[in-house]
């Protein structure tokens, strides 16, 4: 076990066996830990397994590997938030969990050396079918009615109402972690920025942070003020757009044409910061390329109290309106035991009664400030995701508030960046989670022998709370199914990587 | 000579009708913050879209084609049983409303035919849609209908019982002679409206979300000169409810004033459903039956106070 701000040597890791190595998991899963990352790290022997486990109480993070060979007993009847990490470790490494129930692809990523053309295509794969004269089946996607990422959506329904929907994704994959152990150290970061379009600062963010854990370098507490900041407007801008867009499937009008300008004025906030809209090119391992000064902390500032202001009065237009709470309150329910048992993170686990949330559990600095409330809803339903925005967007704007006040304070007081060393140290682990403003994103960054990347492993949020969105349409009408879509707004590039 | 004032009529609103539609996104438009089409846009799209070639599906037949020409002409053929500007239509005959009622049935029934024709799991959702709409809608009509026709039997209307005495100065003048409960028809009649022309609460005719759609998934597979025909069949249906509302309300007048004030009417109408759009969010699918019950419950209570009397 180790503190989650450290780098441990990838030596000291514990190399069990298979069973133990699962049974520990299940153990520790029914504990209250959460099952981080599980995946596959190349070494001499043969394809080793590594599980990082987290417990937000003692903020510890434990990391356990083994060799597993060609196959082992799934542990997903016994910790169903492993299901599919199992399935993605069957899918790159061929490794089967025997007695998963319902193992196939993720993605459908070729091995290397391995043509693309050798293996069937995203969503060319068995569906789950329901039996009936009376069941009928819809196939939606990949390509879709709104500008919107493709995935395949297949619903099995009885007259109105879904009894089951399988969602396949894959069409986005670019085998981001494949490309992130060959790629020149200055493209790391703009492949990060580009894992999920909208969560440029979220990722870039996670992946700094492992490279300065594995570095040992510590950043400045004005680095973190920015990083901080970044990821809070962030946060303003895509929650926003989102309760426009769960305005707009509701059929409401305003909010949904409102949030549309409203979302552009956060962009354009952090346009100001560093030149991007979406935040590209602002971070960097040490620090942050761009600082604020008194003048730019004064102007950001009275732009973001009159975008907030317009912001919240848009918000509250919609959720005083009764037809449109009505439309949202008991649409898409998923169970606090559903989101435990599958993992759910960030906004979604939070609807579902799940007190999670990585700024607090998992803070990135001790700097004061940012902000420090949980937001929690118990309903599950489309009601608690809307809400859950609403009530994130008033936290995010005052901590990003304050913190540009304090930037403007303490302007020239210290640099917002820091140097590092050329290489980084052979063989050492780091973990990093950061709350995106989906949930948490989780980074892992393995060194080899000479500092180069041994293995490097990306969980987006949207990778375990598309189960999430399956679960909240059982038995709901399939005419809520682009309500619910929206309240959970997942990315497909982010989960497809 | 009344059956030459009654073909200008016509030929009014058949020229007018594609306004109303112009209308409400105006309206909407205002209420979003944006300049908004053109009042004309959907003039502009019905003349580039029968300049445009057809896509056909692979396994569509006759009836794919049929359906849209079918609603468009059953939709200007229930039409021509209205009174329009005050003027009585020269079709009209005792119990046409029957006859205008089916019309716009027959109307549906293509469209629901010519959906299934396309085979897609989405326009098939749509079609069962629109026929449950459409089994909700029809009662609702007939007791508003029977409400009406109980009082004018009551207070001894001279003439046949159809649509042009019916909706033509009729009811305001009832509510004058003792029978105020006929008001409350304005609301079963509004609410017609919005059901049967897929306008919120009920449908999103804006959306672009098929898993939800009533109307819209219906036609989605309809190209060139077909969707034109649907567009303009869709504008004539909102026309055709709009003057029965505006056939409620208005008094009898000279036929200029008439004509003048049922046009301002339709297109008042047509604002307050772009009022109604931008204001409030559509209900969940399986609440329109209610909302349906609710209007036919009005209706039969004015029945109930017709009757009593």
């Amino acid at each position: 076990m180790f503190n989650y701000r450290e780098s441990i040597d990838w030596n000291d890791v514990p190399l069990v066996s298979m069973d133990a190595l699962c049974a520990s998991v299940v153990e520790r899963c029914r504990k209250g830990w959460r099952l981080l990352a599980f995946f596959g790290v190349p070494s001499p022997a043969g394809t080793e397994v590594l599980c990082v486990l987290a417990d937000a109480s003692s903020r510890l993070l434990d990391a356990v590997r083994a060799l597993p060979g060609r196959a082992y007993a799934s542990m997903t009847p016994h910790c169903p938030q492993a299901h599919l990490f199992e399935r993605e470790l069957f899918e790159t490494w061929g490794i089967r969990p025997e007695g998963h129930p319902w193992l196939k692809p993720v993605r459908f990523c070729p091995a290397e050396g391995e043509k693309r053309t050798s293996r069937p295509g995203p969503a060319q794969t068995d569906y789950y079918r329901v039996e009936g004269a009376e069941v009928h089946e819809v196939a939606v996607g990949p390509v879709h009615a709104g500008v919107i990422e493709p995935g395949h959506f297949r619903f099995q329904c009885y007259g109105e109402n879904v009894m089951h929907l399988e969602i396949e994704l894959g069409f986005q994959h670019r085998d981001v972690e494949h490309l992130i152990l060959t790629s020149p150290s200055h493209l790391v970061l703009p492949l990060m920025e580009n894992i999920a379009g909208d969560t440029a600062i979220g990722h870039a963010t996670a992946c700094c942070t492992v490279i300065e854990r594995l570095s040992g370098v510590t950043i400045t507490d004005r680095a973190h003020i920015l990083r901080r900041l970044a990821l809070e407007l962030e946060r303003l801008a895509n929650h926003t757009r989102d309760l426009g867009a769960i305005g707009g499937d509701t059929g409401f009008l305003p909010s949904s044409a409102w949030n549309g300008r409203i979302t552009g004025d956060f962009l354009n906030i952090t346009a100001e910061l560093c030149g991007s809209r979406f935040g590209r090119n602002l971070l960097c391992p040490g620090g942050v390329k761009w600082d604020v000064d008194a003048a730019l902390s004064e102007s950001l500032v009275r732009r973001l109290r009159s975008a907030f202001r317009d912001a919240r009065g848009s918000v509250d237009v919609m959720l005083e309106t009764s037809s449109v709470l009505a439309r949202l309150t008991g649409t898409g329910k998923v169970s606090f035991e559903d989101a435990r048992a599958l993992g759910l993170v960030g906004m979604a686990a939070r609807a579902c009664g799940v007190d999670m949330d990585a700024r607090t559990d998992w803070p990135l600095c001790d700097v004061s400030g940012g902000s420090t409330r949980r937001r929690i809803r118990t309903t599950g339903d489309v009601l608690a995701r809307t809400l859950l925005r609403s009530d994130e967007l008033n936290d995010s704007a005052a901590s990003a508030e304050s913190d540009l006040m304090q930037l403007g304070f303490s302007s020239g007081e210290e640099p917002c960046r820091v140097s590092m060393p050329e290489s980084l140290p052979p063989h050492r682990l780091a973990v990093a989670q950061v709350e995106g403003w989906r949930g948490e994103i989780c980074h892992l960054g393995i060194t080899g022998k000479n500092g180069e990347w041994l293995a490097y492993k990306v969980v987006d949020p949207s990778f375990h709370n598309w189960s999430g969105l399956a679960m909240a349409l059982r038995g709901e009408p399939i005419s809520d199914f682009p309500l619910c879509n929206k309240s959970f707004n997942l990315s497909y590039c982010g989960h497809d990587l | 000579m009344n059956d030459w004032l009654y073909l200008v009529e016509f030929l009014l609103v058949l020229l007018l009708a594609p306004l109303a539609s112009g209308v409400i996104n105006r309206v909407k438009a205002m209420f979003a913050g944006r300049h908004g089409k053109p009042l004309l846009q959907l003039y502009y799209d019905i003349f580039k879209l029968l300049r445009k070639g057809e896509v056909l599906g692979e396994n569509v037949t006759w009836v794919f084609s049929a359906g849209p020409v079918i609603a468009m002409v059953s939709s200007m053929a229930a039409l021509a049983l209205l009174p329009l500007g005050g003027v009585s239509s020269p079709l009209a005959f005792q119990g046409d409303f029957i006859l205008c009622a089916y019309l716009l049935g027959m109307g549906r029934f293509a469209t629901i035919l010519a959906a299934l024709d396309t085979g897609s799991p989405f326009e098939g959702m749509g079609a069962s849609r629109e026929a449950l709409l459409g089994a909700l809608g029809e009662p609702v009509l007939f007791l508003a209908l029977l409400a009406l026709i109980t009082t004018a039997e009551s207070l001894g209307v001279p003439k046949e019982l159809s649509l042009s005495t019916l909706f033509n100065g009729f009811s305001p003048q009832a509510w004058l002679s003792g029978r105020p409960e006929l008001v409350m028809l304005i609301f079963v009649m509004g609410v017609l409206l919005l059901m049967e022309n897929c306008r919120i609460p009920v449908d999103d005719p804006t959306t672009h979300l098929e898993l939800t759609m009533i109307h819209e998934v219906m036609i989605l597979d309809h190209s060139g000169p077909s969707l034109a025909f649907v567009e303009y069949g869709a504008a004539l249906k909102l026309w055709l409810f709009s003057s029965l509302l505006t056939g409620l309300v208005l008094p009898a007048m000279p036929v200029w004033a008439y004509t003048l004030s049922s046009l301002l009417g339709v297109f008042f109408c047509a604002a307050l459903v772009g009022v109604i759009e931008s204001v409030m969010a559509r209900l969940r699918m399986h609440v329109v039956p209610a909302l349906a019950g609710l209007a036919g419950s009005v209706a039969a209570f004015v029945l109930i106070l017709t009757l009593v009397r």
